[in-house]
């Protein structure tokens, strides 16, 4: 065979030539194409050398800070005011504040005490409706809430050193999204447990521990620290029942039901979780 | 619903052992709360491929402020396509794409913004673009000055400034992103030959610039006298 040319042998080096066998073949027999292919090895392995600097360990947070107020509305529905900050607030900041959140635990006792009513009278249907919307809202809201706490908990699971023999680990991230949702947690909780739906408050409680536990945590912890944190997260199962009820809110926000229609009986056995 | 509380402990470990999800699967989640109108999640791929993104964007532009201004445009784009993007598609990747697209057109730009104001712009031989850089007269110190004082890292980024934007990208895409060929066709609007010709054009003019310095580095080295 002669010898390959300049390209096939690049392309050998990246690993992906046509007739590799062959040119292997030729390469083991052939020293010219040997110090070739070890000049091409040097120069790449002399470009990787190229520093580039290191931006930051909170690079993607100041990424985000900088495009989130450029980022355009993905839908608007009327309720969303209910649970958006004003525009003057730079929306990364916690994005329910306590007055969102007053708002937010009052349509929750309303949607609850909704749900706990018996239509009578001429006015019913009307009630109906009200309570069926009420309801949509606020599964919308505990639903997307479950929704951000498992992310938080999948992102902690699945932390770890990048590299072997990494000392620290950053959380930085992971424990700032946890003190954005302790807040919003404590009025779900609360709401709930004022109207007697102990199973969601139950479950809100274990959330609201976990979620104390990272937002305490350092900045920065040891392979160690963060094993434990996982392990008490993993000790609670709290992450497989934030996705139950979350999973289980989502498909009653979807598919609109009413507390009159039979599916009620769901609080009933979330009281068993 | 069952009982959860009633149940083992080493079941319930089990079943979180089962449910904890790999980065991609946990990205696809964010992108589908994100379609569902929750930027939080955004927030997240965000934070996440941020530093990766940001490694490409400098090799290819060379400088610390392009690069930064890539990464955010990138990510604003993504979040205006993400509804195209395929939920089983790696959003990693998605986004790699993305920032190289834009990259090679900021380049671009910014090569004939330069050509208009100074000299007009030439071609190569073959009809490919060629960087007003390389005819700038080069006033680099001797190969040997160079490969003694350790500057090869300057010679090698002028050799990276020198090769066209399709080239830079094609590059910095296969080398150091580990991208396949198909990916840098996409980026570069081009056809798979077309892409991997311009993967090896670029490597054999940065054989052509370097090759002296690197060379003589290795001889440096094995007479241990580089400095």
């Amino acid at each position: 065979m002669k010898h390959p040319k300049e390209e096939e042998l690049i392309a050998y080096h990246d690993g992906d030539a046509a007739g590799r066998e062959m040119i292997a073949t030729h390469v083991r027999d052939c020293p010219e194409c040997q110090v070739e292919l070890a000049r091409i090895d040097a120069l790449l392995a002399a470009l990787n050398t190229i520093p580039v600097p290191e931006p930051g360990e909170d690079y993607g947070q100041r990424v985000w800070q900088q495009i989130a107020p450029r980022l355009p509305e993905k839908r608007a529905h009327w309720w969303d005011f209910l649970f958006s900050e004003p525009k003057t607030v730079p929306w990364f900041a916690p994005r329910r504040g306590v007055a969102a959140g007053a708002i937010a635990a009052l349509v929750l006792a309303a949607f609850i005490a909704g749900r706990l009513s018996k239509p009578n009278g001429p006015d019913a249907p009307i009630a109906v409706d009200t309570s069926k919307v009420r309801e949509r809202i606020l599964v919308m809201a505990v639903g997307e809430h479950l929704g951000r706490s498992e992310m938080v908990l999948v992102e902690l699971a699945n932390s770890g050193p990048q590299i072997p023999g990494q000392k620290q680990v950053n959380i930085s991230g992971e424990q700032r999204r946890a003190e954005d949702l302790l807040e919003e947690n404590r009025l779900y909780r609360q709401t709930a447990l004022e109207q007697g739906d102990s199973a969601l408050a139950g479950v809100l409680d274990e959330l609201e521990r976990v979620l104390l536990d990272v937002a305490h945590s350092p900045q920065q912890v040891t392979p160690v620290q963060l094993e434990g944190i996982r392990q008490r997260i993993e000790a609670r199962g709290i992450l497989f029942k934030v996705r139950v009820v979350g999973k289980e809110l989502q498909e009653r926000g979807e598919s609109g039901r009413t507390p009159t229609q039979p599916s009620s009986s769901a609080k009933n056995e979330r009281n068993k979780v | 619903m069952g009982d959860l509380t009633a149940t083992p402990k080493s079941c319930l470990m089990n079943r979180m052992r089962l449910s904890v999800e790999t980065t991609i699967e946990s990205d696809a989640i964010a992108v589908e709360r994100t379609l569902a109108g929750d930027r939080d999640a955004f927030r997240i791929l965000v934070e996440r491929h941020s530093r990766n993104v940001y490694r490409l964007a400098y090799r290819m532009t060379g400088n610390q402020q392009d690069a930064e201004e890539v990464v955010q445009e990138a990510f604003l784009r993504a979040y205006q396509k993400l509804s195209q993007f395929a939920s089983r598609a790696n959003f990693g990747t998605w986004v790699y794409r993305i920032a190289a697209n834009y990259a090679i057109d900021r380049m671009r730009k910014r090569k004939s913004e330069d050509s208009n104001r100074a000299l007009p712009a030439r071609e190569t031989e073959d009809g490919a673009e060629m960087d007003l850089m390389s005819m700038v007269p080069d006033g680099a110190p001797s190969p040997e000055r160079l490969a003694q004082s350790g500057q090869l890292a300057v010679q090698m980024r002028r050799a990276l400034r020198e090769l066209t934007p399709a080239e830079r990208t094609a590059f910095v895409m296969r080398h150091w992103g580990g991208s396949g060929i198909e990916e840098i066709a996409d980026a570069l609007d081009s056809s798979a030959s077309a892409a991997k010709n311009t993967v090896f054009r670029s490597v054999q003019k940065l054989r052509k610039a370097l090759e002296p310095f690197v060379e003589q580095r290795g001889q440096a080295r094995a007479m241990g006298t580089e400095l």
